[in-house]
């Protein structure tokens, strides 16, 4: 009993002290409060110097290395941390990060670069000005040390965060000499010749997170877990029907219900409850009678929106296309000919924590806690709805409780959260939304379908390709500057001509590849992978049903059509080779296997399934090739690829959001499910990295899991699967 | 108001009797390790200790919890949080977001004092909590190790 109330003394004054990164940050935080702290706090003693913006070094010989990006588990703070005392020659023991807020970047005429993280960017987009931000950190440090010893630069080593002259045997630790190098003149960054990969000593290791410590006993703090002083909370409920509007409450019905502050109307679309409590809030929310101007959109139905797709199949104008030879004669004239229709339906990004932002409104600051993929697009919105200009307003920096693309550019909730915040001014206000309204609300994976045509020649040769997909834009939910002369190819990701990012990685002498565009009244958005997941279905599934067609294995008819894609090829062969392709299984295991590509990067895999009689998946093994080119940590990138499966899994198993009434119907985990641990296959994750160019990982490989599944069960049945999510499809 | 034992100690809290337990943890006792997933018992997000057995703190009544009862959090699971399952949990680097996982180590925590070498089976059957980054292949593994490593230690609290 006793050594209890010890420990958590213990946990408790760690939790209530300004610590660690937070004070350097220039961030003093009062008491009582729990905002988080930096990595490490123990490590972090003494102020530190900047030698430049990415690196400050304190006398202890702390390396504090700045981070701009957002970490949501990606792993990105680490990989960005391993790049930079890469370049700097520091010791990694001594490393810890702080990151940096979007007003101070702001404030650095962006010195730090681009905040946002998504699309799988984190390290791709950034990893050049990093590592030479590590690098001239290093030439001046060693600088500093020449000067003061007065010998030539050149003729000193450093290793682990120590200056050595070897002929007069005299060494400096950083934490020395940091002062003195910050005051000279930093070389021009485009000077520094960054360091081979192959001499990479802290970069390219598989090292262990910066990050976990406090992810073990329950002390990190989520957005949602803030405390402030005097902090109200806020419960939501927006319409439930997308485009409705909110008519009218009746306030009085919870009057007088414990610790209720106010309603408000936020916008013309939904109301809050206001509370001492987020639980009082949310309950006197749920008693609050609510009238919903639902309007015409209440009319649909995933029957209405499938009817709206597959007028969009066959439908004669389109919204961009790819075209090489004359597809449709081609098939038409071929010795056989194949036809599919396949279905991917609307999905939530379900992120463990769910949405919430806290902000704080005073008659000339702003400031927000958010959970957020973009900072700077959180600055934007707390200070477009707040009218508060943007540098009289902060955005404090909160890991993620999962990210998925859901938290980037749209920002609804911290709109949300300062209109609610403007009820009550100096009175911070957290706004958590409950779990069905996440569900409710999202900006969803956008649901399509495709119908794909084929024709073989008669020695079973694909002549003749036609990919026709219909469904809703991203783009013209978010971002309608990309659709171009009323072409949107974004919603072709993965089947791009064009070399670097999403190429298709087959030779077709005749193809044609088109999307027609039909955008429903449900609001769409990123989601891990975003379209390379539904249009890596439906080409690799499609694959595997032509070379059945042609009497081939599918591996040698896929091998067959890409030899212009010689790294599609070796990331394939990668995952064709470990995952034991032709090789015996044991009685009632198949295999499947697909390749794709998205975010710059190359990703294959194999899946090892069986099918009871009664029908009944088991997913045994998978494993994945990916080729992201530099690997910074394989590790993590292993982990990411795992949480990849996991989520590819958990959509191509149970994933869809049926729309009713105008309105989602899967409102919680019970019917929205998720993949659980005994459902996990083992993975086997083989990183193959080239070099010779930068690609992303934490969006990659999610589009090869569903088609080597769905291909395995073709393999164990005879029959395609052409829908998902597989709980709907009967597979005896 | 309910007279509750949290990781050992005893407190009185205002609050209305039907409000779940995890929200009583969080707003009024102020130990946010203790997380709200889905409020309905799905996801194991808000996995506490009571008597030993894990439970999903969001769908007990705090009215339903007994002055005996008691209750652990993540924050009182062990002195300087090194337990096993944590520690393993450290070897393996299992979490990604985390927001998890002081659900997911509670959930191992409870099984591996019942099952101190549990099958994989066994660790299907307990470790049913949701992980949307996907860190159950290293969950499973972490579970393993800590049961290699004995649970042998001082623990924080009795039960």
């Amino acid at each position: 009993m006793q050594s209890v109330v010890i420990a958590k003394r213990t946990k408790l004054s760690r939790r209530d002290f300004i610590v660690g990164s937070a004070a350097v940050a220039g961030g003093g935080l009062a008491l009582g409060m729990n905002v988080p702290f930096g990595i490490r706090p123990a490590q972090a003693q003494g102020a530190a110097t900047e030698v430049n913006i990415w690196v400050a070094i304190k006398p202890d010989d702390t390396c504090v290395i700045r981070v701009a990006r957002s970490e949501m588990g990606q792993g990105t703070l680490t990989g960005l941390a391993q790049l930079v005392a890469e370049e700097l020659e520091c010791d990694w023991n001594k490393v810890t990060t702080e990151g940096i807020t979007p007003a101070r970047n702001l404030a650095s005429k962006r010195a730090w670069g681009e905040m946002g993280t998504g699309g799988s960017r984190g390290i791709r987009t950034s990893e050049d000005y990093v590592r030479r931000g590590g690098a001239a950190a290093r030439v001046m440090l060693l600088q500093a040390a020449a000067e003061q010893w007065n010998v030539p630069a050149g003729d000193l080593a450093v290793s682990d965060g120590v200056i050595t002259h070897a002929a007069s045997k005299r060494s400096i630790r950083y934490g020395e000499i940091a002062a003195a190098a910050a005051k000279l003149t930093p070389p021009d960054p485009k000077s520094i010749k960054l360091k081979d990969p192959k001499s990479w000593k802290i970069a390219g290791q598989p090292l262990k997170r910066l990050d976990t410590a406090d992810k073990l006993d329950g002390s990190k703090v989520f957005a949602i877990d803030l405390k402030l002083p005097g902090m109200l909370n806020a419960a939501i409920k927006d319409c439930p029907v997308f485009g409705g509007k909110l008519k009218s409450y009746d306030e009085s019905k919870i009057a007088g219900m414990p610790g209720v502050k106010k309603v408000v109307r936020v916008k013309d679309t939904a109301v809050a409850v206001v509370a001492d409590t987020w639980w009082r809030a949310r309950k006197a929310l749920d008693a609050l009678p609510i009238v919903w101007d639902e309007g015409p959109n209440a009319s649909q139905s995933s029957a209405t929106i499938a009817g709206m797709l597959q007028d969009g199949l066959n439908a004669s104008a389109t919204n961009g296309d790819r075209r090489n030879g004359d597809a449709p004669k081609a098939i038409a004239e071929a010795a056989t000919k194949i036809e599919a229709v396949y279905a991917t339906p609307f999905l939530a990004h379900a992120c463990m924590e769910v949405m919430n932002c806290t902000v704080k409104l005073s008659a000339d600051r702003a400031e927000a806690w958010v959970p957020t993929q973009n900072l700077e697009a959180s600055l934007a919105a707390l200070s477009e709805t707040s009218g508060i200009p943007l540098d009289k307003c902060e955005v404090h920096r909160i890991d993620l409780g999962g990210g998925f693309g859901r938290r980037g550019g749209t920002q609804d909730f911290v709109h949300q959260a300062v209109e609610i915040a403007k009820a009550f001014p100096d009175v911070p206000v957290k706004l958590i939304w409950s779990r069905e309204e996440d569900q409710a609300h999202d900006f969803y994976r956008p649901i399509s379908q495709c119908k794909l045509s084929a024709g073989l020649d008669a020695g079973g040769n694909l002549v003749g390709l036609h990919v026709r997909v219909s469904g809703q834009s991203i783009n013209a939910m978010l971002n309608p500057k990309g659709i171009l002369d009323g072409k949107d190819m974004r919603q072709l990701q993965g089947y791009s001509a064009t070399p670097g990012d999403a190429q298709l990685g087959y030779s077709v002498p005749n193809l044609l590849i088109e999307y027609a565009m039909r955008n429903t009244h449900v609001p769409v958005g990123p989601w891990r992978g975003v379209n390379t997941n539904q249009n890596g279905v439906y080409m690799e599934c499609f694959m595997d049903e032509v070379a059945k067609a042609a009497g081939k294995d599918p591996l040698e008819f896929r091998r067959a059509l890409m030899k212009d894609f010689p790294k599609h090829l070796a990331v394939l062969n990668a995952a064709a080779e470990k995952g034991d392709w032709g090789k015996p299984l044991p009685a009632g295991v198949h295999r499947g296997i697909a390749q794709f590509m998205g975010y710059g990067s190359y990703s294959a895999a194999t899946a090892e399934v069986s099918v009871s009689a009664q029908g009944k998946l088991k997913i045994h093994r998978m494993v994945l090739a990916l080729n992201c080119g530099h690997a910074v940590n394989p590790g993590q990138i292993a982990a990411q690829v795992e949480g990849s499966v996991a989520y590819g899994l958990s959509a191509t198993l149970y994933g869809e959001m049926p729309v009713e009434n105008g309105r989602m119907t899967s409102l919680n985990f019970d019917s929205y499910e998720i993949l659980r641990l005994a459902e996990m296959p083992k993975v086997e994750t083989v990183v193959v990295p080239t070099y010779d160019f930068w690609g992303g990982v934490g969006e990659p490989t999610i589009c090869v899991v569903a088609p080597a599944v769905l291909n395995a069960i073709f393999a164990a049945t005879g029959k395609p699967v052409r829908s998902l999510p597989l709980k709907n499809v009967k597979l005896t | 108001m309910a007279k509750l034992n949290i990781n050992g100690t005893v407190r009185d809290v205002a609050v209305e009797p039907d409000t779940p337990l995890l929200w009583v943890i969080r707003e009024h006792v102020g130990l946010t390790g203790t997380k709200y997933g889905c409020g309905v018992a799905q996801c194991g997000a808000c996995s506490v200790h009571i008597n030993d057995e894990v439970q999903r703190s969001c769908s007990i009544a705090v009215g339903d919890v007994k002055p005996t009862d008691m209750i652990v959090t993540i924050e009182g699971l062990w002195v300087g949080s090194s337990h096993p399952v944590q520690k393993a949990w450290a070897a393996v680097d299992v979490p990604q977001c985390g927001y998890c996982q002081s659900g997911q180590i509670m959930a191992a925590a409870a099984l591996l004092k019942k099952t101190p070498r549990p099958t994989d089976g066994d660790i299907d059957a307990a470790m049913t909590n949701i992980c949307r980054c996907g860190t159950y292949q290293r969950i499973r593994q972490a579970v393993h190790l800590a049961a290699d490593a004995g649970t042998t230690g001082r623990r924080a609290q009795g039960g």
